[in-house]
């Protein structure tokens, strides 16, 4: 069979299990449709949460992020696990002690106010849309690509099945859904992996093959160290991203991020007891932990296949390097897709790839008569969905990538669309426009306020403002400065009242919004940036991406400062806080 | 005996523990993060791990299986102080019912 028929088979079989669970666990209560009747075990709901967590950005673009970047890309590794640490400790137990739907419903009554609630709506809607609009853009390109559809009918059959299960299950569809795609999505990522660890170092364990020896006997990394240096690319295990300032700050901020994130937080709501969320946030990480320390071998391995197909001979000898006619058949697909692109500089008919940017080499390069870097386009995207092709695996591993990558968007989507039609419903219309709504009614327009949010990104989808990697730092930045933050002092000050909590939000949330407008443009429009993205301009050198720990940090001193200032919470809301801090009483 | 003390001693006797606890934790989490992976990553270069440098172990490996160990560290020792403490649910607590109006004030 061809890779396309076995694509076609794989995709179809996972999308009719969605679609079976989607009708056999249809939700009845809004306790159901928003928390899954809170009966789910702690390793079902880890297992939901890493799915619901772990995107096309994780999925998609990780590897490959980290395969250009090397030691610099540990912050995408760390910072995206070491925000369930501070889940498990900070957050999850307490706000399932709490025991109710939403994020905002826990700061609305903690911090007894209205505003705050809306507030709280007003980020989290913004977090869970820009996010969404990059899944359903991931769901588009992979359709595109794989099953030769244009890009909107693929988008178009991704909303259509997150639209049946999502809107029928609620979250109890949407968990059990999570559950099979995380095991579609690991068995993906892993299979390609193990194959490549085989071939390149002997060990079938992907971790263990990436400190591994070469069939020659030098190690892996010492390897790719020397490949890429004598290209003119910084060593792969020591190049930092921007300062050792910058990681620091861009770590914390996707560590801060991850834990403020809504759609996250309120899985910790689907659990019996206080107890499994703390287990459930150890599961969850285990389940995620499996992909990501799996991603690090794919992306070196990677680099080192690819640096290997294009230079196979001497730097500097007239054949050491591939010749355009002879370019393997991934190379060809992804040149028609655009996101791979050659140009002869030197007209030898050969590939040149090389970093001209860098002074001393390109003087060299000159020599050799190479006149510039010859690979005009490497789309880092590219990595992981090629990463089977360029390892020459069978077609039903590509096939399985594909399914993979499908889940990994779909449930994060469908997550991420609960959170935004539950604070709708739930925090807008029955917490503040309508309270005496009945359930019945609720539910219904909890799933009118989903199809809404899928039209919404649908359509945002089709036409997308080309904000790609602009969306997740602000998703990120909103998440760090504006929920995290509230949520812990909510739990750990007693002191905390009304206005801290509204002050902080909201200083958090501009100051991070104005430093990523102010270096990528008002709204993401192009030349509206007043500062441009230049280095000069960064504070302290730190990338408007990494800038969400800094405005975590302005949230919660304006918080104290204000709170000190004015009157102390009343007596109920330091009641709520003794009483959510103990497990059972 | 716990269950003699008033509610309010046994919470904030808890919650000094739970403090320490977590303290201990997050340090370690500190350490292997943003210690080994970023701030002492060139000293822990010079020693190797099989074929790794430790600090870049650390950075893209290590950091993240500690992070694994922790929380259910973590979990083992909060379980034990529900039980000091006599916090530990029998039942599952019941979910509030969603027709209770949601910013109702709750007795604890």
């Amino acid at each position: 069979m061809d890779v396309k028929t076995w694509t076609y088979l794989i995709v179809g079989i996972t999308f009719a299990a969605y679609i079976g669970i989607a009708i056999w666990s249809k939700a009845k209560s809004t306790k159901e449709f928003y928390v899954a009747g809170g009966g789910v075990s702690p390793i079902a709901n880890g297992m939901a949460t890493a799915a619901d967590w772990m995107s096309a950005a994780s999925f998609i673009s990780m590897a490959g992020l980290i395969a250009f970047s090397g030691y610099g890309g540990s912050v995408f590794l760390m910072g995206w696990t070491g925000g369930y640490v501070l889940l498990a400790l900070l957050l999850a137990p307490y706000l399932r002690k709490y025991g109710k739907f939403t994020v905002p419903e826990f700061i609305g009554e903690r911090f007894y106010s209205k505003t705050a609630r809306v507030v709280a709506v007003a980020c989290l809607i913004i977090i869970s849309v820009t996010y969404v609009i990059g899944q359903m853009k991931g769901v588009g390109v992979a359709f595109s690509r794989f099953l030769e559809t244009d890009y909107n009918t693929g988008l178009f059959i991704g909303m259509g099945i997150v639209f049946f299960y999502a809107v029928l299950g609620g979250m109890k569809g949407i968990t059990y859904t999570q559950i099979v795609q995380y095991v579609v999505l690991i068995f993906a990522y892993t299979v390609p992996a193990v194959f490549i660890s085989l071939q390149l170092t002997g060990n079938p364990i992907p971790q263990l093959g990436l400190g591994g020896e070469l069939a020659d006997g030098t190690p892996l990394l010492a390897k790719l160290d020397q490949v890429v240096k004598d290209l003119g690319f910084g060593e792969y295990t020591t190049s930092v991203m921007g300062s050792k300032l910058n990681m620091f700050a861009y770590t914390l901020s996707l560590m801060i991020g991850t834990a403020g994130l809504p759609h996250v937080i309120i899985r910790f709501f689907t659990v019996p007891k206080v107890s499994d969320a703390r287990l459930s946030a150890g599961w969850a990480l285990v389940f995620i932990a499996i992909l990501y320390t799996t991603a690090p071998a794919v992306a070196a391995m990677a680099r080192l296949n690819l640096s290997e197909t294009i230079q196979p001979g001497k730097i500097g000898s007239a054949e050491g390097n591939l010749k355009y006619e002879q370019r393997p058949e991934w190379f060809q697909n992804w040149e028609k897709t655009g996101l791979l692109g050659f140009e002869d500089k030197n007209g030898d008919d050969r590939i040149q790839y090389y970093n001209d940017q860098n002074e001393a080499f390109a003087a060299k390069a000159a020599e050799y008569g190479w006149k510039g870097n010859e690979m005009t386009q490497v789309d880092k995207d590219i990595i992981v969905l090629a990463n089977p092709e360029i390892a020459k695996l069978p077609g039903w591993v590509i096939a399985l990538v594909v399914a993979g990558g499908l889940a990994a968007a779909l449930s994060t989507a469908a997550g991420l669309l609960l959170a935004i039609s539950s604070a709708i419903s739930h925090d807008l219309l029955k917490g503040i426009l309508k309270p005496e709504i009945s359930e019945k009614d609720e539910l219904n327009a909890s799933r009118v306020a989903m199809v809404g949010a899928i039209i919404l990104a649908g359509y945002f989808g089709l036409n997308p403002p080309d904000f790609a990697a602009g969306t997740v730092a602000i998703a990120f930045g909103l998440a760090a400065s504006s929920i995290f933050p509230v949520l812990m002092l909510g739990i750990f000050s007693k002191r905390m009242n009304r206005q801290g909590a509204v002050a902080g939000m909201i200083a958090g949330l501009s100051i991070t919004l104005i430093y990523v407008f102010q270096h990528k443009g008002i709204m993401f429009i192009p030349g509206t940036s007043f500062l441009g993205s230049m280095e000069e301009n960064w504070f302290f050198g730190i990338t408007p991406n990494a800038f969400g720990a800094v405005g975590a940090i302005v949230n919660f001193a304006v918080a104290f400062a204000v709170s000190g200032n004015t009157e102390a919470p009343p007596e109920e809301a330091v009641e709520l806080v003794e009483r959510i801090r103990t497990p059972g009483d | 005996m716990a269950d003699t003390k008033s509610l309010s001693k046994r919470r904030q006797a808890y919650w000094r523990d739970n403090i320490r606890i977590m303290a201990w934790l997050m340090s370690a989490w500190f350490t292997v993060s943003y210690g080994c992976g970023i701030l002492l990553v060139e000293p822990l270069n010079k020693i190797s791990l099989g074929g790794y440098k430790l600090g870049f172990w650390m950075a893209q490996q290590g950091s993240i299986y500690v992070f694994v160990i922790l929380i259910f560290v973590y979990v083992r020792l909060m379980n034990q102080l529900d039980e000091k403490h006599g916090f530990a649910e029998d039942e599952a607590p019941p979910l509030t019912s969603s027709d209770i109006e949601p910013d109702s004030k709750e007795d604890a």
